[in-house]
């Protein structure tokens, strides 16, 4: 059995000729939580589902789970769980009918059981009668989730699982990832979250179908080079447009009562901070934070070019 | 002035969108533009309430001058073609009650000599009479064109012959509905109408429901095959068709009295047909529109020419060729030639098996196209 659970080379899907993904390679080896990240229309959706067999890549090769992406879509198909972006169960069928149809798609041994189980495992126990298409966006996602966990799949492929969701909600939510996780599942996740980003063991960045950059959140962050400074003082509100524009700023933004600013000329920015450095600030240099990353990166490699959603 | 002068930009606003949107729907926009040229045509040619050249056949046993002379009186009337000729007496129910022929002309043997004695020898038309308005016209004229074609032989010391009621006595036998009854026709035929309309209708939602919200894609991320899903989706409504068929048949019999003498199990048979036949159609219908009012026009397209060429609203018979062509291909027109055959003529499996294989065979051209049409990913 091979380590790996996502073994991809080359990977690519063209839309009317417009590149969607365009040589994406990927080896993601079995037990890990991974992230992927990227502005909207960078292909994100779109590589997950030719990982999991709901698109035909335009070219490139590969293996999910050991088996081939292209030859053996359907048994790929039974071992993976994906959640889909847009909440795609039946709303006018009850959380546990469509627990049930799922579990009878999938022939389960002892259904009614392994419906029980799964309700009381994801909380969903008592609302099991309430039609999926009433509940909250929070409570949706935890349908959905127990969903494509029902018939225990090696991979879970998670499309923005936690859009829209409110803060406890989605903290619960990766509760249950990680829970999978430790259950030995691999988890393959799509946010645009950088707390989330923050819970991966790696990450993998996409803009305009390529990949940009992967590896852990610490590691992305220094082979950034990005460096930024903090301004912190009263007024500092009014310091920003001064600042954004500036030779050697490619990025200015406020956090709390702070200003952040950043780019990749150390000397630059220095000189951009000493020029307003009598006006009674306090500046400091600080780690780039992942968001400060993502950003840099996302300017660097241009706009939202999506033409599939 | 001025609130006037709001609603108007208002009122532009939506048209505007509304264009735009029509624009977009390019099936729909075909489908508006479609409709009526088809239903110009379909009225304006192919139907006809005075059918000719309808198909029948003649039991002689014998032929004389006088004989050919009356068949060929027939041929020349245009309402009557005869296209077959026998002599074995049982042919002629098999023709009848298969819908083969609409009529039989029998002339018994030693016809010519009673005719020439003056003793009026029968002339025995059978007519199939269940659809009463389509024989109606023929049987009509029917003396009048005997007794032209005997005049010119029955001239010099016959003569005489043609005086009073006719030297021949024309006996008419309308089968099957002797009383003319247009219920008897009309009810059995409902029966159809209402199977094709409902049941192309309901599952014709079945993919589009799924893609229109959004849970297609989570459908083809299980497993199952498209003939696992399709079969899976249409069964419920076979049990639909069934209770309909049911109220039907009930109602025809308790307020229409319409006559039932054939085999019950034959015909559930043939029910059962017709109905998966419209469920897959119905399914193919949803894997080609791609939402659930392109699936609604579909099922109209589709209904329109099933009730106008199937032989439901207007006789079969007097549609010109190429209409007859199209109405061959719908399912409705041959149940509805299988289910009168069974209820009003007794039908058996012999009659029946042409019309029930052509539902068949269209059943299986239209689930082959369905599954060619069901995609298995979301390319």
């Amino acid at each position: 059995m091979s380590e790996l659970a996502i073994d991809v080379r080359g990977l690519s899907k063209n839309f009317a000729n417009k590149a969607a993904v365009s040589n994406v390679d990927l080896q993601m080896p079995r037990g890990q939580v991974w992230g992927f990240l990227g502005p909207n229309g960078s292909g994100k959706t779109t590589t997950i589902r030719m990982l999991c067999g709901l698109l035909k890549p335009s070219a490139g090769e590969g293996t999910c789970l050991g088996f081939d992406l292209r030859r053996d879509a359907e048994a790929i198909r039974r071992q993976t769980g994906y959640m889909t972006q847009k909440f795609s169960f039946w709303a006018d069928l009850s959380v546990r009918e469509n627990l049930d149809f799922v579990a009878r798609i999938y022939q389960l041994d002892n259904r009614r059981q392994c419906v029980d189980e799964t309700l009381a495992v994801l909380g969903l126990t008592h609302r099991q009668h309430q039609l999926a298409g009433a509940l909250s966006g929070g409570w949706k996602q935890r349908l959905a989730l127990a969903a494509v966990t029902m018939h225990k799949p090696k991979l879970l492929l998670l499309d923005e699982p936690t859009a829209g969701v409110d803060p406890q909600a989605r903290r619960d939510f990766w509760d249950q990832i990680h829970r999978l996780s430790n259950e030995g599942m691999t988890v393959l996740v799509s946010t645009h979250y950088m707390d989330e980003a923050e819970r991966c063991d790696h990450i993998v960045y996409l803009a305009h179908g390529k990949l940009i950059t992967e590896g852990s959140v610490p590691d992305i962050i220094d082979q950034s080079g990005l460096l930024s400074f903090r301004a912190e003082g009263k007024g500092v509100r009014v310091l920003e447009p001064l600042m954004a524009g500036q030779q050697g700023i490619e990025h200015a933004a406020y956090y709390g009562a702070a200003l952040h600013i950043s780019g990749h000329d150390r000397a630059a920015l220095e000189a951009a901070v000493a020029k307003v450095a009598d006006q009674g600030y306090s500046w400091q240099e600080v780690k780039p934070s992942l968001e400060d990353v993502f950003i840099a990166l996302m300017e660097q490699s241009g706009g939202d070019k999506r033409a599939h959603g | 002035m001025m609130r006037l002068g709001h609603r108007l930009a208002r009122i532009n606003a939506v048209f505007i969108k509304e264009l735009i949107q029509m624009r977009r729907d390019r099936l729909t926009f075909a489908v508006m533009l479609a409709i009526p040229i088809l239903e110009l045509v379909l009225f304006g040619y192919a139907i006809n309430t005075d059918p000719k050249h309808l198909p029948t056949a003649v039991h002689a046993e014998e032929y004389t001058p006088v004989v050919r002379s009356i068949l060929s009186g027939l041929e020349n009337s245009e309402y009557f073609d005869v296209s077959t000729s026998h002599s074995d007496p049982r042919a002629s129910d098999y023709l009848l009650a298969s819908g083969k022929v609409v009529f039989v002309v029998e002339i018994p043997a030693g016809f010519t000599r009673q005719l020439i004695r003056g003793e009026r020898p029968q002339l025995l038309v059978s007519a199939d009479a269940t659809d009463p308005v389509a024989a109606s016209n023929a049987l009509g004229r029917l003396s009048t064109i005997v007794n032209q074609a005997l005049a010119k032989d029955l001239t010099g010391p016959l003569a005489h012959l043609r005086a009073g009621k006719g030297a021949v006595d024309l006996v008419v036998h309308p089968r099957y509905n002797p009383e003319g009854i247009t219920q008897y026709n009309i009810v059995p035929g409902l029966l159809g109408v209402i199977l094709t309309m409902t049941l192309v209708m309901i599952t014709g939602m079945a993919m589009t429901r799924e893609t229109e919200r959004g849970t297609m894609e989570n459908l083809l991320a299980m497993p199952g095959s498209p003939f696992e899903v399709m079969i899976g989706k249409i069964l419920p409504y076979v049990g639909v068709g069934l209770v309909q068929t049911v109220v039907v048949l009930v109602v025809a019999h308790w307020l229409f009295a319409v006559p039932f003498i054939g085999s019950i199990a034959l015909l559930v048979l043939s029910v059962a047909i017709f109905i998966l036949a419209n469920l897959a159609l119905g399914f193919t219908f949803s894997t080609i529109a791609q939402s659930q009012i392109q699936s609604m026009q579909l099922t109209f397209f589709f209904f329109l020419p099933s009730i106008l060429l199937s032989g439901f609203m207007f006789p079969f018979r007097g549609m010109p060729h190429w209409a007859q062509m199209i109405g061959e291909v719908l399912p409705l027109t041959h149940f509805l030639r299988v289910v009168r055959g069974i209820m009003l003529k007794g039908a058996g499996l012999q009659e029946s098996v042409y019309d029930l294989a052509a539902i068949l065979a269209f059943m299986l051209v239209v689930s082959t196209v369905a599954m060619l049409r069901y995609k298995r990913t979301l390319d």
